[in-house]
């Protein structure tokens, strides 16, 4: 039997990403866990969070996250999600400033004030509800048809140094990376527990993935 | 622009049940929540909301086991509304697997509540409950009012003033029911969903008066809001979700289908 652990820092809600890893793999084992060993231990290991970064770094770094999931990262299959993806990135603008984990060179910016859409109608921030995911070739997006509407929620967006990093792009107005992927590390700006059926099917492919793209 | 307007069902559930009737011709069970949710998930609900109207505080803890049951099956945003009025409240409805909360009177009597709440546990889960009726006469500018306890208590707030300082102090989204046309089946009042809509930068769920799909397709286009709620029509079986939606795309609006 695998297990899949889910890192447990303080931020935010963890039950209904727990619920929905154990609804797409009942054979999984699954442990919400702020425990190094029970992370470094696991087959594969889940990154979510969200609130703030200041409060999502401080947490890390108070309860010794940094290092195991820096460790961890380097060959685990290894899923962020929201706040757990822009974490992955060098730094945001949010909290005037905050340095991240830097597995993926990159900012992480805030949407800008007073966008509109294409009819001029005004934007609202936080970005949310359900949006199209432009997906490029990986083998999580396995099941999952081209343009799929995955739920949001969040005001800031990563922005890699890389292209080739970004796996995905939505638009709101322009594109942004929804999701980056680099070797056995995957990690998405949407929130697939939320995202009923495509959702699902994104949690099962990442606990059947090897980590290789 | 492919961000889809959400349709969002309520249920009011008082002491563990749906009540003012929920209607499926295959449902054996009709005030049975996890199962009117289950539905409204496979119909293709963007959201579900809970609205707690349980009277007695003993009671509580049913809607608690409501929201267990269908978080570990329906995997759409659930929010919850009634009751909440303290950190400990949002914290139990968040564990029981919520992902946002209502929160109505309590921000009325003490709007410091609301930035607590958005600081502990952040913005995207707060959503604040605005009731609103209209108080100006004809002839004046249009004006609206917050209003308490069911749309009985007036509080003199200015709706539209109130909703950008709910915004300011951390709200994440606005939840605005129109006290006059809640129960009417008449439309949403647009003048004042439109007013909130432009007056606040979050998005705005428009709710109470929905009689017919036309309604919902309105509250977007001209109330400009950003989520439509309703309880009644998708409960008496009159439309389904999908058909709602359907609707709503052949009047030129981007839902998830």
């Amino acid at each position: 039997m695998s297990s899949v652990a889910v890192i447990d820092y303080g931020m935010g809600n963890l039950h209904s990403i727990a619920k929905a890893l154990q609804h797409a793999d009942p054979q999984t084992h699954v442990q919400i866990s702020a425990d190094a060993n029970v992370i470094r231990n696991a087959d594969r290991v889940v990154f979510p969070g969200v609130g703030a970064m200041r409060d999502c770094m401080q947490a890390l770094h108070d309860l010794h996250l940094v290092e195991v999931i820096q460790q961890v990262a380097q060959h685990k299959p290894f899923l962020g999600i929201c706040l757990g993806m822009q974490a992955l990135l060098s730094d945001s603008e949010e909290n005037g400033g905050i340095n991240c984990l830097n597995l993926f060179p990159g900012h992480v910016r805030r949407f800008a004030d007073h966008l509109c859409d294409e009819q001029g109608q005004p934007l609202k921030i936080p970005h949310m509800g359900w949006n199209r995911v432009k997906q490029k070739p990986h083998p999580l997006w396995r099941n999952i048809a081209q343009d799929s509407r995955f739920y949001f929620v969040h005001s800031y967006y990563a922005n890699p140094d890389h292209e080739q990093d970004s796996i995905a792009s939505t638009d709101y107005p322009r594109p942004f990376t929804c999701a980056l992927a680099r070797d056995n590390v995957f990690a998405v700006q949407f929130h697939p527990e939320k995202s009923q059926a495509v959702g699902l099917q994104l949690l099962q492919n990442f606990l059947c993935w090897d980590g290789t793209s | 622009m492919s961000l889809a307007k959400r349709i969002i069902p309520c249920l009011d559930v008082d002491n563990g049940r749906v009540v003012k009737g929920v209607q499926f011709v295959d449902i054996r069970d009709a005030g049975d929540p996890v199962e009117i949710a289950r539905r409204y998930d496979l119909e293709g609900a963007d959201e579900i909301t809970f609205l707690d109207i349980t009277a007695t505080h003993d009671n509580r803890d049913t809607i608690v086991h409501v929201v267990e049951q269908v978080a570990s099956e329906v995997f759409i945003p659930l929010t919850v509304g009634g009751g909440i009025r303290t950190l400990e409240d949002i914290r139990r409805m968040l564990n029981a697997g919520a992902d946002k909360v209502g929160i109505n009177s309590a921000a009325v009597f003490n709007p410091e509540f609301v930035n607590q709440a958005a600081e502990k546990f952040g913005s995207q889960c707060i959503v604040v409950a605005i009731d609103a009726k209209k108080v100006s006469q004809s002839g004046e500018e249009n004006r609206w009012e917050i209003f308490t306890h069911g749309g009985r208590k007036p509080t003199g707030i200015n709706a539209v003033e109130w909703a950008v300082k709910m915004k300011d102090f951390g709200a994440g989204e606005i939840l605005l029911t129109s006290m006059d046309r809640d129960g009417t089946k008449s439309g949403f009042d647009l003048l004042l969903t439109r007013a909130i809509s432009e007056a606040v930068s979050i998005p705005v769920i428009a709710s109470g008066g929905v009689g017919n799909l036309d309604h919902l397709a309105d509250g977007i286009i001209e109330g400009k809001a950003d989520a439509v709620l309703a309880a009644s029509i998708f409960h008496f079986g009159e439309y389904t979700i999908e058909q709602a939606k359907r609707h709503m795309q052949s009047r030129g609006i981007e839902v998830r289908l």
